[in-house]
């Protein structure tokens, strides 16, 4: 306890029984689980399981010399850091905007935030009806004005829509937050640095957002994680990873190839790496991001 | 089994008999993929069933897309928890076919339930497409359906084509739809949907060439695709041609070109049989032909195959579910039930004498272009290319085969690279999945 | 005084119109296809405006034969998915707080091991793990219960997280204060730290609420009774893309059933929410 900052309580045991029940189920309901997967990636199964041969890394192998694994991942990266950044940035705007004005605040955030509880798989549905090139109105509004929209043979049309998708399902969860810690900012600190003539541009970049990065850092973690796994509805029900491969990404490829194609050991394989991944990234993020983000 | 003929009276006495009497009631559950009116029609019969007898209940449960719904019934396969019936889509009969052991032939569940079990009662295409190589039939076909031309009779007016006669070979659609585009009756000529299942496995049928190795995989797993040959290439190069100028629009891998077609934005329309439904509601002025041939292809036209689901019945349950089963199959099969279920669907019928009482009942008089899909189906026998195509992992071919489409329509690619890309990665998945 | 420049308040109105014209527009559309006929949504473009037959589409729905969606109705169907929602709302808050209150006011061997134990499932999401936890689930006899639809996506560290940003944002001398007075760690939690985390645990609640409220793929696996079936699953049973005709019209209107539930909860509990975040990112 001397060596941590942090005023704590001494007890031996009470910290284990606060944290039995979610570790009970997270050990029951996720690490048995993934230690299936793991297991799994290192079998050659048929999908009804009646024959199961180990192969050891062969699944692996394949996975990772396969071009369109390679593929997914660039698709992937593209389609996180587009989705990411555009719901964070769009965010960001419509919070500092509606952070000035001074009549409607009220109206204008709730309007705003009704995406927030639109499920996915209804998402895509929504999108469909509006963009699909057979069956979109809008889609039919744009082609009628002579632009060629065709996502469906389009690969970089395809991916503009499933980003925009999923960008729009995430900017109310974003533009929340960000309220919320604008309103946090000391208006005394802003007031300062006005009266030191700075600008408002220049008191955004200098005050504002350094002191948004709490904010900032949870949102990046959760806005990557919502890009890598939560999309998936959207992706599904859009462009089904077409046209060709063009927007199939790491965990679209997993259900693919394990849902649709019944390729168990791969996509178990690809679920392994999945996790590498993603730990990886935390870690990065916790190490590198954290440490500069300052708490109250 | 005397239910069949018994008396609405009797049918009624059953039925309050029944509600006292539960205790004795088996289950049987069947998981379906069925989404729309479809749905209906599957609550609809099993209620019908239920109420027709008091030994058994079946106990219908949607359990979503077909891919979901097959994985679902795998997982709980695995979980000792299989339901008794399960409906799985064309695509996935080779992954159950390969499951031995998993599941229970259908023509030996149907004899146990005392009825002998005849297959000439049922349309030969058909039961072609859902047996093993020795004739067993393995599972229930429950929805079929087999691809139809669909034109729009104002369009062709305005394209000055005759609009009672639709296109039947291929070149002939390939011109009304460039006229229907010059002459502006309407922005695209030509759509169609599922270009795997129409343009390559019926397109192979129909024309009586080879699709794959093995007789497309019915006689053997082991399959080499045969799709790039030349007049496969001619075609597809066709269809990349008109797509240049919009003449021909991709409207996706599936059904989802169908709004092309109703919207009045494509003038002539390839799909299921089945997808007639919403061609009907939509309350255009439509008509139907048979799918089109190829006129190089010396045999054309052969026969179709279908596509749609079957039922499939899990292995190691009672032999009282499996009663129960054969009982609701051969009540499936009346013909009453096949007829109607044919007339309000867009399906085909499943047995002969369904076929011919709705025939004489001038249903296809009063309906032109209801008879079109089984006359296409059963017009000559089968051949070994035509009876149907079968892998174990065709939903993953189907894929392959979309995207190398998608990438030539979209002019990444020729014809021939795209089918020639097709086949070798097809070849390798088909390797891969059967383990060699 | 700053930002007390009309023209900049002005830009501030049109921009965040324009914002809530994309983001309102795919939800405001699904209302006016809601008020239309079949015909008019199968042949597109639809038109911007909602049609005439609101009361036709709704009183169908509602009360008609499409209430009853394999046959259950929608009632049943949108009970299951508040069950399941609030369940899912509910267990996880408590859960979490309780190891987020372990992790950072206690000093313990494993104390970072735990939390990366538990911050890791923060990245695993039901999807990819199905199959397996669906095996547990048989076994544990849970298919078909609410216990089932519930507890296993309640494994996951979002809210853990968000309680730990907040309880370190929590003054060190409150704990100290508290426990000059003699206050037990249970005390603590009772007295102080459970009313300072009042807003943090509502704008949980919304978070997860809506998160329950969404699910799809997970109900579909782990019910095989009609009655125990979600919203959004009956939704996707409605809906044909391919082979037999889907009433659209219809199809419409539930899709607003469905989302209206959330969008209320998020909406009315927007105060709340809003503050709640306000006091963890302090």
């Amino acid at each position: 306890m001397a060596s941590s900052t942090r005023v704590t309580f001494p007890n031996k045991f009470l910290p284990y029984l606060l944290l039995a029940p979610q570790l009970a189920i997270t050990a029951i309901f996720f690490y048995w689980p993934a230690s299936q997967a793991i297991y799994q990636s290192v079998l050659r199964e048929d999908p009804f399981g009646l024959s199961t041969q180990f192969v050891g890394l062969d699944n692996f192998r394949r996975v990772l010399g396969d071009p369109n694994y390679l593929n997914s991942l660039q698709v992937t990266v593209i389609f996180s850091v587009a989705t990411a950044l555009i719901a964070m940035a769009l965010a960001l705007l419509l919070a500092v905007m509606a952070d000035k004005v001074i009549r409607g605040k009220g109206i204008y955030r709730t309007l705003l935030i009704w995406p927030y509880a639109v499920a996915p798989a209804i998402a895509g549905m929504l999108w469909l009806f509006l963009f699909n090139p057979s069956m979109g109105t809008l889609a039919h509004l744009v082609r009628s004005a002579g632009y060629n929209w065709d996502p469906l043979l389009n690969g970089d049309q395809a991916m503009v829509l499933i980003v925009s998708a999923a960008a729009w399902k995430q900017i109310s969860y974003n533009f929340l937050f960000f309220v919320a810690g604008l309103q946090s900012i000391p208006k005394s600190l802003i007031e300062a640095a006005a009266i030191d003539g700075a600008g408002e541009t220049k008191r955004f970049w200098t005050i504002v957002f350094p002191l948004l990065a709490p904010t900032t850092f949870f949102l990046l973690v959760v806005n990557t994680v919502y890009a890598f796994f939560d999309t998936f509805g959207i992706i599904h029900a859009v462009t089904g990873g077409g046209p060709g491969k063009a927007t199939e990404t790491l965990v679209y490829k997993v259900y693919n190839d394990g849902f649709v194609n019944l390729i168990l050991g791969d996509s178990a394989a690809q679920s392994v790496i999945l996790m590498i991944i993603v730990i990886g990234l935390t870690a990065i993020q916790f190490r590198y991001v954290e440490r500069k983000v300052h708490y109250g | 089994m005397t239910i069949r003929g018994t008396s609405l009276s009797l049918a009624l006495g059953i039925v309050l008999a029944s509600s006292t009497s539960s205790f004795a009631v088996t289950e049987i559950s069947w998981w379906h993929a069925m989404t729309g009116a479809n749905n209906e029609v599957v609550n609809t019969l099993s209620k019908e069933f239920n109420e027709s007898q008091s030994d058994y209940k079946v106990v219908p449960v949607f359990k979503g897309t077909y891919p979901e719904t097959l994985n679902a019934g795998i997982a709980a396969f695995r979980a000792k928890q299989a339901p008794d019936i399960i409906q799985v889509f064309d695509a996935g009969t080779g992954v159950m076919m390969a499951a031995e052991g998993a599941i229970k032939p259908v023509a030996d569940i149907l004899s146990m339930g005392g009825a002998k079990f005849d297959k000439s009662l049922y349309l030969p295409g058909i039961v072609a497409y859902y047996s093993k190589p020795d004739g067993t039939m393995l599972s229930f076909p429950y929805n079929s359906s087999s691809p139809i031309l669909f034109y729009n009779k104002d369009i062709f007016k305005k394209a000055g084509l005759d609009e009672n006669k639709p296109p039947k070979t291929w070149p002939e659609v390939w011109d009304a739809a460039k006229k229907i585009k010059t002459s502006g009756a309407a922005k695209c000529g030509y759509t169609s949907a599922w270009l795997t299942w129409i343009h390559t496995e019926n397109f192979a049928a129909w024309n009586n060439l080879p699709w794959g190795s093995n007789e497309n995989g019915i006689g053997g797993v082991d399959v080499e695709l045969k799709i790039n040959a030349p007049i496969y290439v001619k075609h597809f190069q066709e269809l990349a041609d008109l797509a240049k100028d919009g003449t021909f629009r991709y409207g996706g891998r599936t059904s989802e070109a169908k709004p092309l077609f109703l919207s009045g934005e494509c003038g002539i329309y390839n799909d299921s049989s089945g997808g007639l439904g919403d061609v009907i509601k939509s309350g255009m002025n439509y008509g139907t032909g048979p799918l089109p041939y190829d006129p190089d292809a010396k045999d054309a036209p052969q026969n179709t195959i279908p596509g749609g689901a079957s039922l499939w019945v899990f292995a190691g349950k009672s032999d009282e579910q499996y009663k129960g089963v054969a009982a609701f199959f051969n009540f499936l099969s009346k013909t009453e039930i096949q007829a109607r279920l044919h007339q309000v669907s867009g399906y085909l019928p499943v047995t002969l004498a369904a076929y011919e009482e709705t025939k004489k009942s001038g249903f296809y008089d009063k309906n032109p272009g209801r008879e079109t899909p089984i006359q296409q189906m059963m017009g000559k026998a089968p051949t070994e290319n035509s009876k149907g195509v079968r892998l174990v992992n065709l939903p993953q071919v189907r894929d392959i085969q979309n995207e190398e489409f998608e990438n030539m329509l979209s002019g990444k690619q020729t014809a021939q690279q795209a089918l020639d890309n097709a086949v070798k990665r097809g070849n390798a998945a088909i390797k891969q999945a059967i383990g060699q | 005084m700053i930002q007390n420049n009309p023209v900049g308040r002005l830009i501030a109105h049109v921009i965040l119109i324009i914002g809530i014209l994309i983001v309102a527009f795919p939800i405001y559309y699904t209302f006016v296809a809601s008020t239309q006929t079949l015909q008019e949504i199968l042949r597109p473009p639809l038109s911007l405006l909602p049609g005439g037959h609101f009361w036709e589409n709704y009183s169908a729905a509602l009360f008609g034969g499409v209430g009853r969606i394999g046959g259950v109705g929608v009632d049943r169907l949108l009970f299951n998915t508040l069950v399941m929602a609030l369940g899912i709302a509910i267990g996880k808050i408590c859960i979490s707080i309780l190891s987020a209150y372990a992790i950072v006011f206690f000093r313990f061997p494993g104390r970072m091991i735990f939390f990366w134990l538990i911050f890791i499932t923060l990245m695993l999401p039901v999807e990819v793990r199905i199959l397996p936890t669906y095996k547990i689930m048989v076994d544990l006899g849970l298919i078909d219960t609410y216990t089932g639809l519930i507890l296993p996506l309640m494994a996951s560290a979002t809210a853990t997280l968000l309680f730990r940003q907040f309880f370190m944002t929590i003054p060190g001398e409150l704990v100290e204060a508290a426990r000059v007075d003699g206050a037990g760690p249970w005390r603590f939690f009772k007295d102080i730290l459970l009313p300072l985390s009042k807003t943090n645990i509502a704008a949980l609640f919304v978070i997860l609420f809506i998160y329950g409220w969404t699910q799809y793929l997970w109900p579909l696996l782990m019910t095989n009774r009609n009655e125990m079936s979600t919203i959004v699953i009956g939704l996707r049973k409605m809906i044909s893309f391919a082979d037999a005709d889907t009433e659209w019209h219809l199809v419409m209107v539930t899709c607003i059933l469905a989302i209206l539930p959330p969008i209320l909860v998020v909406v009315l509990m927007q105060r709340w929410f809003v503050r709640g975040l306000v006091e963890t990112e302090k």
